[in-house]
């Protein structure tokens, strides 16, 4: 037996048994990691383009404020949340739309015409017409949106975080 | 070789090799099919007990999320209907597999002396199969289930006097609720599995140490 060129039936056996049980294992063994790192998978939009309808909607001269809502899935899990975009026209060409969001705590600021100033009702906030801090604790101005038009309809790019 | 050397020394300090030669080299007398039932219970149980971890990963035992935990599981998760459906076709057939071993040793007249204890730990190990199934029923929370615990929470509360009773521990209360849920759910992945790998401890040592017993002859 030992002297045939051909391997022996206890090696035959070894070989294959490896080879199955290497097969078994992978046909087990992946789908088992796909498994449970099928969410580290999945990528979430971060950003967007979210239309504000056509610019005619927004007049010259007082700030405008936009409401909307973004919605994000994990998993079961669907969470809203609720953003304010200030649409300010000061002639037909200039256009800034600011976030309402204050910079210190994140409260929501709103405009106050008579004052002409965004004011935050959480630590006393202001803010003036171009989003600059003129008085209280924000560290920074208000967060600007990037902006386009598309057939006269006015968009904003949505970053999160 | 060296994978023989590190064997060897292992081996010297575990006395491995004497657990496998206890266990799979016994004297057994000669047997057919039927005698394969008690380990596929085994390895139905150890399949049930892996899939049932994966499961656990994502599923929530609530009523605001049980439902669209599984669906995320079936339809969001990689091969999340695969780890399920193994789940789910695997518990029927555990059911039926453990119920088949439970006839052989029946008709076999196996459960005689010296076996009595492995009967009766089997025995425990069916009804332990049939209570996995019965709790891990109601937690996709969907209708069926939900109908089914109904049901099935309702038949011993006709027991006298303690019926009522025993339909509010099962249900944790008088409702089928929130409460329901949570407990089925618990048992289903701590306590009956528990007593099922303890008592298969058991059952197996028993089987060993007393050995397989003969088909029974014509005339016995």
């Amino acid at each position: 037996m030992s002297d045939t060129p051909n391997i022996d039936r206890r090696e035959f056996v070894k070989v294959v048994l490896a080879f199955l049980g290497t097969l078994m294992g992978a046909v087990v063994g992946l789908p088992a990691i796909g498994y449970l790192i099928s969410p580290a998978t999945r990528v979430q939009q971060k950003e967007a383009w979210i239309p504000l309808g056509p610019l005619e909607n927004y007049p010259m001269g007082e700030p405008k404020l936009f409401s909307f809502t973004r919605t994000t899935v994990n998993g079961w899990e669907k969470t809203a949340n609720s953003y304010g975009a200030y649409v300010v026209r000061k002639s037909e060409t200039e256009l800034k739309v600011y976030s309402n969001m204050c910079t210190h705590l994140s409260c929501r600021v709103t405009w106050k015409a008579d004052l002409k100033e965004y004011i935050c009702p959480c630590h006393d906030g202001h803010f003036d017409s171009a989003g600059l801090v003129t008085l209280g604790p924000p560290p920074e101005s208000l967060h600007e949106y990037e902006t386009k038009l598309e057939d006269g309809n006015l968009f904003i790019h949505f970053t999160e975080g | 070789m060296m994978f023989d050397k590190v064997l060897v020394w292992v081996d010297e300090r575990m006395g491995l090799s004497a657990i496998y030669s206890t266990i799979f080299d016994r004297k057994i007398p000669k047997t057919n099919w039927w005698f394969t039932l008690g380990s596929a219970s085994l390895f139905l149980f150890v399949l049930q007990g892996l899939t049932g971890m994966f499961l656990a990963v994502y599923y929530v035992p609530s009523p605001d999320h049980a439902y669209d935990s599984i669906q995320y599981i079936m339809n969001g998760v990689a091969f999340g209907w695969l780890v399920r459906g193994i789940h789910h076709w695997g518990a029927s057939a555990m059911v039926i597999v453990v119920f088949i071993h439970m006839l052989r040793t029946f008709f076999y007249a196996a459960y005689k002396f010296p076996r009595e204890i492995t009967w009766l730990t089997g025995v425990v190990l069916l009804l332990a199969t049939l209570g996995m199934g019965f709790t891990g029923y109601l937690l996709p929370w969907n209708q069926r289930a939900y109908w089914a615990t109904t049901v099935g929470t309702e038949i011993p509360a006709t027991a006298p006097f303690i019926g009522d009773f025993i339909l509010r521990v099962l249900r944790g209360g008088y409702d089928l609720s929130a409460v329901t849920l949570a407990r089925f759910f618990a048992v289903h992945i701590w306590f009956l599995p528990a007593v099922i790998a303890a008592l298969i401890g058991i059952h197996l040592y028993l089987v060993v140490r007393a050995g397989i017993s003969a088909i029974p002859k014509e005339d016995e």
